[in-house]
């Protein structure tokens, strides 16, 4: 699998109400969370995410289990996430929506090209390039059929 | 030579294993998603109803009528397909499960992120997301990756106005917002074993603020008691006998009241030098501080005396506030000029019932202070109850005991 994006910085520790306020979460329409994703961090964010790989700090997604969050980073375009550490919620609940995650330290550009290759297991950014540690078969498959939902639906 | 969380799921840390749960819940706000995703899932029947709660508590009663169609939606569903169900005003989901549903050894999933308060009684809690919640209704299982454990070491007695907040608030700040992530928390040590169920499950409650998967006490005497008291009568566990990946001690008559400051968990002041910081809101409540010993606690503070600053107080269950009615300490907190609202999460994650505006000052006694989660442009200082209630009297961040 291989992913390819413009990047997008963000700080470390992002917790899920940065990603998607509270204020939003009483609805079952994507397309609001998507619309105000990263509302409360940076307003504009939204407008650059469509195609996006975001370059984040550690600890991405930390705090409650709210799966909109996953969604609303979808929903918005992003097409994967890298960053040192993952809260684990967040990182169960993105494969589960389809939405891949690399793990890797990488300084950032703001709209550099990025490529991620789980199947070399390397994230290259500019010129730098990173290993990165490789996704559970599992979790591969679930990503390739575009989430668990789909994954589940095939196996039982 | 194993962990609590070892012994629980049957493998050694760093394996992946697929296990059936002994418990399953979610409420009102993961609800809705986990239900849509079950549905997409077209599975058939809930694998196992009689292990699938289905607890109101994040915005309750309804604040709108989105809300009401959502919840009405839900609430049809858990009843029509045989799940447990509890409404509006019976409490917290978490405070519920650990009022005698939740047992030692148990491997219980809940679709909110503090599931891990439950690791109090000895059980691997944790908590999901929607779809993974919705796999575990079709299937009655789920995979877990076993995790390393950090052991906490607590030894010698909490003094003075200091409670289990102050203990966990300072843990947190050790080990950092992601001190602990993908790994447990165990907590051990005589300091552990004098503590009661409530302030072992707020200890619990703080352990996903470190991104540990949950944090566990080991069943003993104290858990025994208190689960009998609903009726069920269980085995204590053998106490730890492994080596952890990383140890951290605290000596409890080393602590002292600390704040943590907005918008971190981990970062935590003592209460002393932040005296004087004005307060628009003070805020008593939550699965982290809602629970008997923390009303009864705020009680003693304020019987007799008046709020200077608006204050809502939010039990944690039904049974809590109907004990606090019985035991008059209701009374005391009402007649001290506070508002109390039905059993439930409040304005903890900023939906309804004390909201704060912009530039306002909350102190409140739950887990989270994260940037305009209780409202756009305000500020949420987290405390202990007493530090609470001492502030709520002076109207500012003030010292419990101060005035003694």
């Amino acid at each position: 699998m291989r992913i390819e994006g413009n990047a997008v910085c963000l700080p470390p520790d992002i917790d899920t109400d940065l990603i998607i306020a509270g204020r939003y979460l009483r609805t079952k329409d994507r397309s609001i969370w998507a619309t105000h994703v990263f509302e409360d961090l940076d307003p504009s964010l939204e407008a650059r995410l469509r195609g996006s790989v975001i370059i984040a700090g550690k600890n991405f997604g930390c705090g409650s289990s709210r799966e909109q969050a996953a969604v609303a980073l979808k929903e918005a375009g992003v097409v994967c996430i890298i960053a040192p550490s993952f809260a684990r919620i967040f990182f169960r609940n993105a494969i589960n929506r389809g939405l891949p995650l690399a793990q890797a330290d990488l300084s950032c550009r703001d709209g550099e090209k990025v490529v991620v290759d789980f199947s070399a297991g390397t994230v290259t950014a500019g010129d730098l390039s990173r290993e990165i540690p490789p996704l559970s078969p599992r979790m591969l498959e679930i990503l390739a059929e575009g989430g668990l939902v789909e994954h589940w639906r095939k196996r039982r | 030579m194993t962990t609590l969380s070892e012994r629980i799921l049957g493998a050694p840390a760093g394996e992946y294993v697929d296990r059936p749960v002994d418990r399953a819940y979610v409420h009102d706000g993961t609800g809705v998603l986990t239900l849509e995703a079950w549905r997409a899932l077209e599975s058939g029947e809930i694998a196992s109803p009689d292990r699938t709660y289905v607890l109101f508590d994040h915005i309750i009663p309804a604040n709108s009528s989105t809300t009401a169609d959502l919840q009405h939606e839900l609430r049809k569903f858990a009843c029509g397909a045989g799940l447990h169900f509890s409404d509006i005003g019976d409490g917290i989901c978490h405070q519920l499960m650990g009022e005698g549903t939740a047992l030692p050894g148990e491997i219980i999933v809940g679709a909110d992120s503090h599931t891990c308060t439950l690791g109090a009684f000895g059980a691997f809690a944790t908590g999901v997301g929607a779809t993974d919640m919705a796999v575990i209704w079709a299937s009655g299982s789920t995979w877990f990756r076993v995790p390393e454990t950090v052991g906490i070491f607590f030894s010698g007695r909490l003094s003075g106005h200091t409670e289990a907040k102050d203990l966990a608030l300072t843990y947190v700040s050790r080990l950092g917002m992601d001190g602990a992530t993908y790994r447990a928390l165990e907590f051990i040590g005589d300091g552990t074993t004098h503590l009661s169920m409530d302030s072992r499950m707020t200890l619990c409650n703080l352990a996903v603020e470190t991104g540990a998967k949950t944090g566990l006490c080991y069943a003993d005497a104290v858990t025994a008691a208190y689960l009998q008291s609903f009726g069920e009568i269980v085995s204590t566990q053998a106490p730890p006998s492994c080596t952890y990946e990383q140890e951290l001690d605290f000596e409890l008559e080393d602590i002292i009241p600390v704040i943590a400051v907005p918008p971190r968990v981990d970062t935590i002041f003592p209460v002393s030098e932040l005296c004087g910081v004005p307060l628009d809101q003070v805020f008593v409540g939550t699965c982290t501080n809602g629970r008997y010993e923390d009303l009864s606690r705020f009680a003693s503070i304020v019987r007799g005396k008046k709020v200077r600053v608006r204050t809502i107080v939010a039990p944690a269950s039904r049974a809590v506030l109907e004990d606090a009615a019985r035991t008059g300490i209701l009374s005391d907190i009402l007649a001290a000029g506070c508002t109390v609202i039905p059993p439930g999460c409040g304005p903890c994650l900023g939906a309804h019932m004390g909201v704060i505006g912009e530039g306002e000052v909350c102190l409140s006694t739950a887990n989270r202070n994260f940037r305009n989660r209780m409202g756009v442009g305000g500020e949420i200082y987290l405390s202990s109850v007493s530090t609470a209630a001492a502030s709520a009297l002076a109207g500012e961040i003030a010292l419990p005991g101060g005035d003694e």
